[in-house]
């Protein structure tokens, strides 16, 4: 990797940002989701609705939030509402964007945030779905943030928590959750991914400065569809970097 | 309907919905009576061995801490917990014994503080066993199903995945579209507490900010306990009655307890007390600390209010309001750690 001036974490904050677009609505998750909300709000997106779970709707959050139900999450929102609001909100179809963290993930983007190990004697127990299953469930498109490794990059997780595109084409539907949305990019620290139109497994769509693309195949459990040529993000500017600063000034998720 | 699919998981709290109206139609008052109690008699009366357990609020914000360090005083045992986004409350009341079983929506973590040292140890040791996942959603749209006298309600989320296959939730085909649809379980729990901003001695109660799943959990419950910063007068309820979210004749049992949320937020009045959690999830990584944490806080003191002179008193309980107004910075010993790193 080349010499950078900006950590791993502000670049995946940046490139999240990047994907949000004005007047759209987000659901947002804690840490790192809520960073890239933020900086998209103060950036190209000041009209995005943010959304979250345990009811604030539309906030202009003032500095990150420690959980995604503290009154910094309804602070000069357009309403403090309730979960049954937002939940309906988003199964009715108003959520354009969800925004979720994941301990690991197969190539349909199916997400496993519930246990390690076997499912009746688990190893480790994680906290489990949380709103997860329902953003997941629910919003037109997913964007997942996460750590890349070959321990967390699985040809099968141990536990489906929350769905991606499940066993492939047609899956969602056949399983009856609502048409036309899934899982719709991954960001980690290697590149962006997208999904295979044809087989909804996951694709390399962008490698950040410095990477290779083995590097993202040696980070995987399984095989990434890699095209020929992979543009490269661009990196955080001195702006994005100041008002990152400015959003997390204790360095919670953006460190120091 | 043709039944697709059936989720493992233990179904708890749920009642035939006619079995539920008789129960309340025998147990619950419509009169305008003075619930005024203390804490002490509000849970020994109203929560049981064995109850099925649900807490108003949301991870650490606006939580019923002072009634569930009464429970864990009182050594209830066998409860079987809604972990419906329970965070520190969950990860005591397990940590303390009171819990043998959990339905899991999000417990075992504490947000972006990390995971709950106590309440993993002891389910991955078997000490208290998940009987069921679900999500946020799912969970909430149980208390809407109780809430709505329904025996369940019908939703778009969890299908296809393990999250449904170990719910106690079912997938039928719907018989409007055809498509499979997932039910889930009414639930009424044997009882629910929550923390509210204000009430009358009624229980008509007032939440400032997110009312999260209170609305629907207070309706849901066959029991409800309220805590309460401060009783107000009847008339203070009649001169705005919009405001009110939870109307008197669910509610059992009325407690007056300043600050007893903490150490979780209470939106507008206080902050997370952040160096309070911090000593409890650093005590909280061995038994003997959790033993330790306890003895201190929780068996070691007659009360609540003792409680907060321990933690801190007054001059903590001002610093925490400043925050949560944005006029002084937080500290967190586990953010400068993590910083660290």
């Amino acid at each position: 990797m080349v010499e950078e001036d900006y950590t791993q974490t502000e670049l995946l904050a940046c490139v999240a940002a990047k994907m949000l677009e004005d007047n759209k609505s987000a659901f947002v998750g804690t840490g790192l989701p809520m960073i890239a909300a933020m900086l998209a709000q103060r950036t190209h997106a000041p009209g995005l609705l943010i959304i979250f779970e345990a009811g604030g709707i539309g906030p202009q959050v003032p500095v990150l939030p420690i959980s995604v139900g503290d009154s910094r999450t309804f602070y000069r929102a357009v309403a403090a509402s309730s979960m049954h609001d937002v939940m309906a909100a988003g199964q009715a179809g108003h959520i354009d964007y969800g925004f979720l963290g994941a301990a690991m993930i197969d190539p349909y983007g199916n997400i496993n945030t519930t246990l390690i190990g076997d499912p009746d004697h688990p190893r480790v127990r994680l906290p489990g779905s949380g709103g997860g299953n329902d953003v997941g469930s629910f919003c037109w498109r997913t964007i997942l943030i996460m750590r890349q490794d070959s321990r967390r990059f699985r040809e099968r997780v141990d536990f489906i928590t929350t769905p991606g595109h499940l066993t492939g084409p047609g899956a969602r539907q056949m399983a009856g959750l609502p048409e036309g949305e899934g899982p719709y990019r991954v960001i980690t620290q290697l590149g962006v991914y997208g999904f295979d139109a044809e087989t909804k497994r996951l694709a390399l769509l962008a490698l950040h400065p410095g990477v290779t693309v083995q590097q993202t195949q040696e980070n995987s459990g399984f095989e990434i569809i890699t095209p020929d040529h992979v543009p490269t993000t661009s990196p955080p500017t001195p702006e994005e970097r100041r008002l990152l600063r400015e959003i997390d000034p204790t360095g919670m998720a953006i460190g120091r | 309907m043709r039944v697709i699919e059936e989720g493992k998981g233990e179904l708890v709290g749920w009642h035939d919905p006619d079995e539920n109206r008789r129960w309340i139609r025998e147990h619950k008052s419509h009169a305008l009576i003075d619930k005024r109690t203390s804490l002490q008699e509000a849970v020994s009366s109203f929560v049981h061995d064995g109850d099925f357990i649900a807490f108003g609020g949301f991870g650490h914000i606006r939580v019923s801490m002072a009634s569930i360090y009464e429970i864990i005083r009182q050594h209830k045992r066998d409860l079987i917990l809604a972990g419906k986004t329970a965070v520190h409350d969950a990860d005591i009341l397990i940590g303390s014994g009171c819990v043998s079983k959990i339905e899991v929506a999000y417990a075992f973590g504490h947000e972006m503080r990390g995971l709950s040292p106590a309440s993993r140890r002891i389910v991955e040791r078997g000490e208290c066993q998940v009987i069921a996942e679900i999500s946020n959603a799912g969970y909430q749209w149980r208390f809407l199903a109780g809430m709505l006298g329904v025996p369940f309600m019908p939703c778009r989320n969890l299908l296809g995945t393990d999250t449904l296959r170990h719910s106690s939730a079912k997938v039928v085909e719907d018989p409007y579209t055809g498509k499979p649809i997932c039910l889930v379980p009414a639930a009424f729990p044997d009882v629910a507490i929550m923390h509210v901003h204000r009430c009358d001695k009624h229980g008509n109660s007032q939440i400032d900010g997110t009312v999260v799943e209170d609305f629907e959990l207070s309706r849901a419950a066959r029991r409800v306990i309220v805590t309460t910063e401060e009783i107000i007068e009847e008339d203070v309820i009649r001169s705005a009655p919009d405001r009110t979210i939870i109307p008197f004749y669910v509610v059992d049992a009325v407690v007056e307890v300043p600050c007893g949320s903490h150490p979780c937020e209470m939106p507008y009045l206080y902050f997370f007390d952040e160096e309070h959690i911090a000593e409890w999830l650093d005590l909280s990584r061995t038994d003997e600390g959790l033993r330790a944490y306890l003895d201190k806080y929780v068996y070691g003191v007659t009360g609540f209010e003792e409680y907060l002179d321990l933690v801190g008193g007054s001059e903590k309980l001002n610093y925490l309001k400043e925050v949560e107004n944005y006029r002084a910075p937080m500290r967190a010993p586990w953010l400068d750690r993590k910083a660290k790193k």
